[in-house]
């Protein structure tokens, strides 16, 4: 542990030199919010701790990501922001960037360009998904399953639609108490082809008939809102089959040992990354700026796979994912991204749902209270 | 008076005693039955044990102990055979309750409580009572087990595994204790001064007044040797993910507390006096924290106190993390101060203002009056207050939530997001630690009340 800090100082400090000219102006001390967990941990392994090593500032935590945009919406009316960078998904994202609580980045001006010289820009590429959104990491809702509770002469769940199948696969399920990827799951496994998929959501007999194939399985379903609940949901048996992020379960399975399988088919990919709150003082977003410069480079975002299953954002950074810091597995496999696993996937669809969520979050709501 | 020795009448076995044992083995075989997934098979299983538990107990000619121990043993081999260490554990606690329950109703002791000229309706009536006596204590008390229980898990999960259920030592583990304390600072330092301290404390309590309950050696001891731990860790503390809220915890309460005392025993005594105009009036505005939802005071008090925050900072160049222990102290004190005044007020119900005018007769001037003569006399209830306070602190966690900000994360905040986010046992190591220590706390005060009032001559009450 003390030498990969060391040797993560030592590789940091050649990349923070650049920075170190305008240190004057920058605050001494900075608040990161993120999720808690396994994922906040990778992140202080990967960039906090050799940036605070580098630069000696003081970094204080906020488990506070699930409630970002409401908390940045009251500090911000406050006139009293205690955070410096965000860590949210890309939706709350664009709806912080929209409302003008998030600072728009010049990609190319304010990130690190690729070691071979790429731009930032272009090494990032699609994942770019809004003015304001520095991505961070690619990370997929799954499903996990209970192997032991595969019954006897059935081949385990490796179709989407065997979810939607109490004859083949008896037992509860658990699922996001959300309607986003539900819907598009119920829609797959009631004859619509992926690509019409969002077209028929837009619709209301689309969504009606949705929610009339989750209807189907409503009764073995638990409902969770914590990406920790099905894993301790499959610890303990209650469920055969749950969806959450890919990460949650990879640590279930390989550092647990929990007896859990992949289902990868239909997954999902969203996109996590940072953003900056407007309204800092020049010194503070200074800071922030320099932060975010550091922790998104080529580098930084390989080293925080070693921690994590979750696929860099950056291009550049992929041929740099190798083990597992102290399993020493290659993490690869594990990856969502890994072609083995991305055979067929789904990107959440930003646009999608910005314009249907209030809409389809009202009926999916009223059907679960029925 | 002559002691009247009543030798109550053995009941009837067929009617009374078997039928009632078979009623309470069902009970038990209900629940072992649950655990092997036919739940009602176990309970008609349990009848029958029950019933002939009873008709054997009541006709074998054995003394009363050789009989529970042999049953104890028979349920022991037999859980022993079903389900391994854990089913014997359980079946020898099924063993000694059923069998003790046999015999309290065979030998007639279950009228014990009742006068011997009551109606069988007022015997099952006072029993009934005790039983939900010992319900309202079970339902109070039984959450606490499984969270203790599980912190000594060995995985990361909030699961009964297999291997603690047959109390394998593999499926126990202190790595929960582990990642709670951390790496820094010097727990052991801390734990041997503690320990120190206890026995010392221990020791005068002894010399001073004479021997006593075991409790009143553990008590202290315990308690400090698990605070000078605590202290000893927080030494050197860094970003230990428990240890910074807990620190931060251990600065906000007691000086909330400070502050929440002082103000509410003054509007207190100030609100008793007759003379003082609108005083239902101020005390209904006092008392309002606790009466107005906490979740509609947070957010007031993120409005107000976040301008305020924002003057002292730009005012004074306070630096913001200052600032923010400052607003949520205040956000507490204001929270604290009703119970404060709630207590100390029904404290000055019995104090005989007579006292101060005599003091005042005798040259006192107001402020001596009051520390030398009101003070002692109401301090029970400015103590009592003072712990209600102290606790409101210590557990709030939707004021800090709104008020604080991360540098000010205390250890409900922690504990809050831990279990929504990621559901680590770390949480119940930490739930178990402070219910030992606030256990033993109370403890150690009761046993310092005991001794100052033994000492004053006044009777323990």
């Amino acid at each position: 542990m003390k030498l990969t800090k060391t040797l993560l100082a030592s590789t940091a400090l050649t990349v923070a030199a650049g920075g170190a000219i305008a240190e004057g102006h920058m605050a001494g001390d900075m608040t990161l919010v993120s999720w808690g967990g396994a994922y906040q941990q990778s992140q202080i392994n990967a960039y906090a701790t050799p940036y605070s090593e580098n630069t000696g500032v003081t970094i204080t935590w906020d488990e506070s990501s699930a409630e970002a945009v409401a908390k940045l919406r009251a500090m911000n009316e406050a006139g009293n922001i205690t955070w410096d960078v965000v860590d949210v998904v890309a939706a709350d994202a664009l709806r912080l960037c929209d409302e003008g609580l998030a600072m728009e980045i010049d990609p190319d001006e304010q990130l690190a360009p690729a070691p071979d010289g790429t731009s930032a820009e272009d090494d990032f590429g699609d994942l770019l998904v809004g003015d304001c959104f520095i991505p961070q990491i690619v990370y997929s809702t799954t499903f996990g399953y209970r192997t032991d509770m595969v019954p006897e002469g059935v081949e385990a769940p490796n179709d989407i639609c065997d979810v939607f199948d109490l004859e083949t696969y008896p037992g509860m399920r658990s699922l996001e108490k959300r309607p986003i990827n539900n819907v598009e799951w119920a829609l797959l496994c009631d004859g619509v082809a992926k690509e019409d998929v969002y077209d028929v959501l837009a619709t209301e007999e689309g969504q009606e008939q949705a929610l009339a194939k989750l209807d189907t399985i409503k009764d073995s379903v638990i409902w969770w809102s914590a990406g920790a609940d099905t894993p301790q949901l499959l610890a303990d048996g209650e469920v055969f089959i749950g969806s959450t992020y890919n990460g949650r379960l990879f640590s279930a399975i390989v550092e647990q040992n929990q007896p859990i399988g992949m289902m990868w088919d239909a997954q999902v990919f969203d996109l996590d990354g940072w953003i900056i709150p407007t309204g800092l003082s020049p010194e503070r977003e200074a800071r922030a700026l320099d932060f975010v410069y550091f922790a998104t480079d080529t580098q930084r975002l390989a080293d925080q796979a070693k921690y994590i299953s979750y696929g860099p954002a950056r291009l550049s950074s992929a041929p740099l994912v190798g083990q597992h810091e102290t399993l020493g597995i290659d993490m690869a496999p594990h990856m969502p991204t890994d072609p083995e696993n991305a055979k067929n996937t789904f990107l959440y669809n930003y646009e999608f749902w910005a314009d249907y969520r209030d809409d389809i979050d009202a009926k999916f709501q009223a059907w679960l209270a029925q | 008076m002559s002691n009247l020795i009543v030798q109550n009448r053995r009941p009837e076995l067929a009617t009374f005693t078997a039928p009632l044992s078979g009623l309470f083995g069902a009970m038990f075989g209900f629940v072992v039955g649950n655990v092997f997934g036919n739940p009602w098979q176990g309970a008609l299983a349990g009848v029958i044990f029950g019933a002939a538990l009873a008709v054997v107990l009541h006709m074998a000619p054995i003394s009363r102990r050789n009989g529970r121990l042999g049953t104890i043993a028979i349920c022991l081999i037999a859980g022993l055979v079903i389900g391994g260490v854990g089913g014997a554990v359980g079946g020898a606690i099924i063993g000694a309750v059923l069998s003790w329950f046999v015999y309290w109703l065979d030998s007639g002791d279950y009228r014990a409580g009742s006068p011997i000229y009551a109606t069988s309706l007022q015997v099952l009536w006072d029993n009934t009572f005790l039983l939900i006596c010992g319900l309202i204590f079970f339902f109070l008390v039984a959450p606490l087990v499984p969270v203790m229980w599980l912190s000594f898990n060995a995985e990361d999960f909030f699961t009964f595994t297999p291997e603690m259920l047959s109390f394998d030592p593999e499926g126990y583990s202190l790595k929960h204790y582990r990642s709670f304390f951390g790496t820094e600072g010097n727990p052991l330092l801390g734990l041997i001064l503690g320990f120190g301290a206890g026995v010392a404390l221990a020791v005068v309590l002894r010399v001073m007044s004479g021997p006593r309950e075991v409790l009143g050696w553990v008590a202290p001891i315990i308690s400090l040797t698990l605070i000078g731990l605590v202290v000893g860790k927080l030494w050197g503390v860094g970003g230990a993910e428990w240890m910074t809220p807990l620190k931060n915890s251990l600065i906000i309460a007691p000086i909330a507390t400070v502050l929440s005392v002082s103000f509410g025993t003054l509007a207190a005594i100030g609100l008793s006096q007759s003379h003082v105009p609108g005083r239902r009036a101020i005390m209904a505005i006092l008392i309002s924290p606790m009466i107005v939802p906490l979740i509609i005071s947070a957010t007031g008090m993120f409005f107000f106190y976040a301008p305020l925050g924002n003057w002292l900072e730009a005012t004074f160049g306070l630096n913001q993390s200052f600032v923010g222990f400052v607003k949520v102290i205040l956000a507490h004190a204001a929270l604290g101060i009703p119970f404060v005044i709630i207590t100390v007020t029904a404290t000055l119900v019995g104090f005989d203002r007579s006292l101060t005018r005599a003091a005042a007769n005798m040259g006192a001037d107001p402020v001596t009056t009051f520390f030398r003569v009101q003070m002692p006399l109401i301090l029970p209830g400015v103590i009592s207050g003072g712990l209600f306070a102290f606790i409101t602190s210590f557990d709030e966690v939707v004021v800090v939530l709104f008020v604080g900000s991360a540098q000010q994360q205390t250890l409900p905040w922690q504990m809050f997001t831990g279990l929504r986010e990621q559901i680590s046992p770390t949480i119940l190591a930490a739930a178990t630690i402070l219910v030992t220590i606030s256990i033993l706390l109370l403890a150690t005060v009761e046993m310092l009340r005991r001794r100052s009032e033994r000492l004053r001559g006044m009777s323990p009450s």
